[in-house]
C-alpha cells in the first residue's frame, strides 16, 4: 500500500515540476522565472525524498540536504542581482 | 563597543548548544567519538567567531516566545487550507491588494521575525519594509477589509513580540 | 504494522498534495504578487509533511531513532519567507505589472518607490491603526 501511495505521489510530483518548467519557460517577466526555479528546487527535494523512501536507503537525505542549501542560496543571488544589478558588491 | 569586551569561556551559549545538536543530527548518530567531535567544535567555533556578533536584543520571556512559535506552527496550518481553497477556486472572485502596516517595533530582529510570520500566515506576504523601519509593506491574496487585517496583524503577531523582546 | 502504514501513506499523499496545489497556484494564478502566495505557503507545508513521513519510515525501518529530516523541515521553514520576501523586493525594483483590479495602489506606489513613507493619506490610517 505504502509502495502505492509512493509511486501516485511521484505522479504527483513530476506534473508539479512540469507547472512549475511551464512557467519557467512562459513567465512574463524575470521575477517570475525566479519564483518557478525556486519552486523547482523545492519540488525536486520532495522527489528526492520520495525516492530514497521507495529504495528504503537513508543516502539520499545528504542529497536533499545540498539542494535545500544550494537552492536557497541561488535564489537570493539572483533576486541579489535583480535589485543591485551584481551579486558580489 | 565602549571598552574592550571581557574574555569569556563560551561566549554565545546559545549557539553553542545549536552546534552541538546540529552536528549530531547531520550524522544522525550518539556515538562517542561524534559527541566529543561536536562538543569541540561547539567549543571552539564561537570563540573565533564572537567577534563578528552584532547585538541583537535578547528574549525576555522564553515561555511566552514558546507560546507565540505554537500559535504560528497553527496558523501555518490554517493559512496552507486557506491558501490551498483559493488557489483551486474561481479567480475572478479574488481582490488582490497592497497594504501599509504601520510598526511600532524598530529593531532589525524582531522586524524579521514579524515579516517572516506574516509570509508564513494566512493570506500575506512580506514585501518591503520601508527605509526608517517605519512601515511594513504587504501582498494579501484576497483582501477585503484593510483596517481589520492591519488589526489583526498587529495583535496577534506584533504584541506579542513587543513583549517578548521586550522593546 | 498496518496501521503504521496507513499513516505513512496519509502524509505522503498530503505532502503531494500540497506540492501539486503550489504548482498548480504557480502555472494558474493571473499576476507575479499572487503567484508569489502559493510556493511559499503550499510547499513549505508538503515538504513538511513528506518529511515526518521519512522520519517515521526510517524510525520504524532501521528500528532506532531517525530525526536528521527535521534539519531540512527546520531550513526551509527559516527560509522559504526570506526568499518570498528577496523575490518581492526584486519584483518591486523592476516594477512587475500586476493585475488592474489590485487594491492599495498608493501603498504599492510608495513601496516601488524605494520603500519611503506613504504620502498623508496614510498616516490616517496609522492613527485608526494604533487606536484598535
Amino acid at each position: 500500500m505504502l509502495k502505492t501511495a509512493l509511486l501516485l505521489v511521484n505522479v504527483m510530483i513530476a506534473i508539479a515540476l512540469l507547472l512549475s518548467l511551464w512557467r519557467l519557460i512562459q513567465g512574463p517577466s524575470l521575477a517570475d522565472r525566479i519564483l518557478a526555479l525556486d519552486t523547482l528546487y523545492i519540488n525536486s527535494i520532495a522527489l528526492i525524498i520520495l525516492l530514497g523512501m521507495y529504495m528504503g536507503s537513508p543516502l539520499y537525505f545528504e542529497a536533499a540536504l545540498l539542494i535545500a542549501l544550494l537552492g536557497f542560496v541561488s535564489t537570493a543571488a539572483l533576486c541579489k542581482y535583480l535589485l543591485r544589478g551584481d551579486i558580489i558588491e | 563597543m565602549d571598552a574592550k569586551p571581557r574574555f569569556r569561556l563560551v561566549p554565545m551559549p546559545v549557539q553553542s548548544a545549536l552546534l552541538f545538536v546540529v552536528w549530531l543530527l547531520m550524522n544522525n548518530t550518539l556515538a562517542v567519538g561524534h559527541i566529543f567531535l561536536a562538543a569541540t567544535l561547539a567549543f571552539t567555533i564561537p570563540l573565533l567567531v564572537n567577534g563578528l556578533q552584532n547585538p541583537q536584543p535578547t528574549v525576555r520571556k522564553p515561555l511566552l516566545a514558546l507560546r507565540y512559535f505554537l500559535l504560528v506552527l497553527m496558523d501555518i496550518v490554517i493559512a496552507n487550507m486557506q491558501v490551498a481553497v483559493l488557489i483551486l477556486g474561481p479567480l475572478k472572485k479574488m481582490q488582490p491588494g497592497f497594504v501599509a502596516v504601520p510598526l511600532d517595533i524598530n529593531q532589525n530582529l524582531p522586524i524579521t521575525l514579524l515579516a517572516s510570520t506574516v509570509s508564513l500566515t494566512p493570506g500575506t506576504v512580506s514585501c518591503d519594509v520601508s527605509e526608517d523601519k517605519r512601515w511594513l509593506y504587504i501582498h494579501a491574496l484576497n483582501l477585503v477589509d484593510e483596517q481589520a487585517l492591519i488589526h489583526s496583524i498587529k495583535t496577534r503577531y506584533e504584541a506579542p513580540l513587543k513583549e517578548i523582546f521586550g522593546c | 504494522m498496518n496501521w503504521i502504514e496507513l499513516i505513512l501513506s496519509f502524509f505522503v499523499l498530503l505532502g503531494g498534495l500540497f506540492m501539486l496545489i503550489g504548482s498548480i497556484g504557480l502555472a494558474r494564478l493571473p499576476d507575479f504578487y499572487m503567484r508569489l502566495h502559493a510556493p511559499t505557503k503550499a510547499t513549505t507545508l508538503g515538504v513538511g509533511s513528506l518529511l515526518i513521513a521519512s522520519m517515521l519510515f526510517f524510525s520504524i525501518k532501521n528500528s532506532m531513532f531517525s530525526i536528521h529530516e527535521i534539519l531540512i523541515t527546520i531550513f526551509l521553514f527559516i527560509t522559504a519567507p526570506v526568499s518570498a520576501h528577496m523575490m518581492a523586493k526584486a519584483a518591486l525594483h523592476v516594477d512587475t505589472d500586476t493585475l488592474e483590479r489590485t487594491q492599495g495602489v498608493e501603498a504599492h506606489k510608495a513601496a516601488t518607490a524605494g520603500g519611503n513613507p506613504p504620502a498623508k493619506a496614510d498616516l490616517v490610517n496609522k492613527q485608526k491603526g494604533s487606536e484598535n
